[in-house]
């Protein structure tokens, strides 16, 4: 049996139906809070932020247009609401949180040494990268979003999304490098 | 911006859609050019399966963040149930529309579409020149013989049931073909409210246009107001 699209759901959440609201939150809410914590890195902030983006799905519904996945409209949102929270939040517990949550490989090199596993050390990297480049290998890895998606998720042209893409590729190299993985790339 | 040495074999452009590829949300056009030139390019290939690489640990990384507690789902039911009763709009989105209608078909309401379709043919045959509909819920259709206004000073207004094998952009075509939007409507029935952007036509015209409009494939049944 097919389950029911996320259109007629969003349809339904149009005229009221709480039901709907509640499968498409239980369809969706791990990825899109999944997107927002690794953005404010927060569990508590993005916890708020899901209630927030689930919260202007049930008021905006009806203004949906579909001219993008529904998914595509709810990271975009969720994006929108995690920038709001970083802009709002002190610069310093920001930096605090950040380098509580990352570890640089190239601080320490002893213990990189110590880790063997290289998908360890290239997780290490992806987690140390900048937030925008973190969005955005997160949306055409993780979240599976085409080049139009991302661009419309964004907010920036098809053509910005696949050079910062490559950008962050790069910049994933390069620290991997300095951890002592040499990829021979770029 | 891609100084790598495929550049000079032409694979700059094919080398920029890799993470795409890899994730399979390029369309089939472009995941065949990538294709082709992973089989001719060795060192395309390498890079592809650092991509690969990324791709894999990335999801890794993404599926051990864990899910929220339940205080999420508790809070946001709060902020709904807090906010005011909410009657149904009238105001969806076509599609959206379109498919819950489709969504929702039962054999109750394929066998009412069936009688609504005996009605077209009467309309189309020129049988009735304008029918008036009144959606009564479970009760059915209440018809009357009645020509269009003299004029259309607001435009001219009709319902349409459309064809459950449409697509989206099919209707959408119908709409912009005749200048048409809808303006309610799905009722219960399936049936849709559109008004026709036209103005100051004779009642000649305006018979023409909603002719011409029963006669789109689109369109299953059309009555005018």
């Amino acid at each position: 049996m097919q389950a029911t699209s996320d259109e007629v759901l969003i349809a339904r959440i149009a005229g009221g139906d709480r039901l709907a609201m509640q499968v498409l939150y239980a369809r969706h809410h791990v990825r899109v809070y999944r997107f927002v914590l690794r953005l404010v890195r927060n569990d508590s902030a993005a916890e708020d932020l899901i209630s927030e983006v689930f919260l202007d799905v049930w008021r905006q519904a009806a203004s949906f247009e579909g001219r993008s996945a529904v998914t595509t409209w709810l990271l975009a949102i969720a994006r929108f609401k995690a920038l709001s929270t970083l802009r709002r939040r002190p610069e310093e517990e920001l930096d605090d949180e950040m380098a509580g949550a990352i570890e640089d490989p190239s601080d320490d090199p002893g213990r990189t040494l110590e880790i063997k596993e290289k998908s360890e050390i290239l997780r290490k990297c992806l987690t140390a990268l900048s937030p925008e480049h973190r969005e955005i290998i997160d949306l055409v890895y993780y979240h599976e979003k085409s080049v139009e998606e991302v661009a419309e998720i964004v907010g920036i042209p098809e053509n910005t999304v696949k050079t910062r893409m490559f950008y962050a590729r790069k910049k994933l190299a390069e620290q991997l490098k300095a951890a002592g993985i040499e990829r021979g790339w770029p | 911006m891609m100084t790598s040495k495929n550049e000079a074999n032409g694979h700059e452009d094919i080398e920029a859609l890799l993470p795409w590829h890899a994730a399979g949300t390029l369309s089939q056009r472009d995941a065949a050019r990538v294709e082709r030139a992973l089989k001719t390019d060795k060192e395309l290939a390498r890079r592809y399966d650092l991509v690969r690489e990324e791709l894999a640990e990335t999801i890794h990384l993404n599926e051990t963040l864990g899910a929220p507690s339940t205080r999420a789902l508790d809070r946001l039911f709060k902020k709904i149930d807090a906010e005011a009763p909410r009657t149904r709009r009238v105001s969806l989105d076509l599609t959206a529309r379109i498919t819950t209608f489709i969504a929702g078909f039962s054999p109750r309401t394929l066998a009412f579409s069936a009688a609504a379709a005996a009605l077209a043919i009467m309309l189309q045959a020129g049988v009735i020149t304008g029918v008036l509909i009144k959606d009564r819920g479970t009760q059915g259709y209440e018809t009357a013989s009645q020509g269009p206004a003299q004029t259309a000073a607001d435009g001219v207004f009709v319902r349409v049931r459309f064809n459950p094998q449409a697509s989206a952009a099919d209707i959408n075509r119908f709409l912009e073909t005749n200048k048409a939007s809808i303006v309610g409507g799905p009722t219960e029935s399936g049936l849709f409210r559109v008004k026709v952007a036209v103005t100051g036509l004779p009642k000649s015209e305006i018979t023409r246009l909603v002719k011409q409009m029963q006669d789109d494939k689109t369109v299953g049944m059309l009555a005018s107001e």
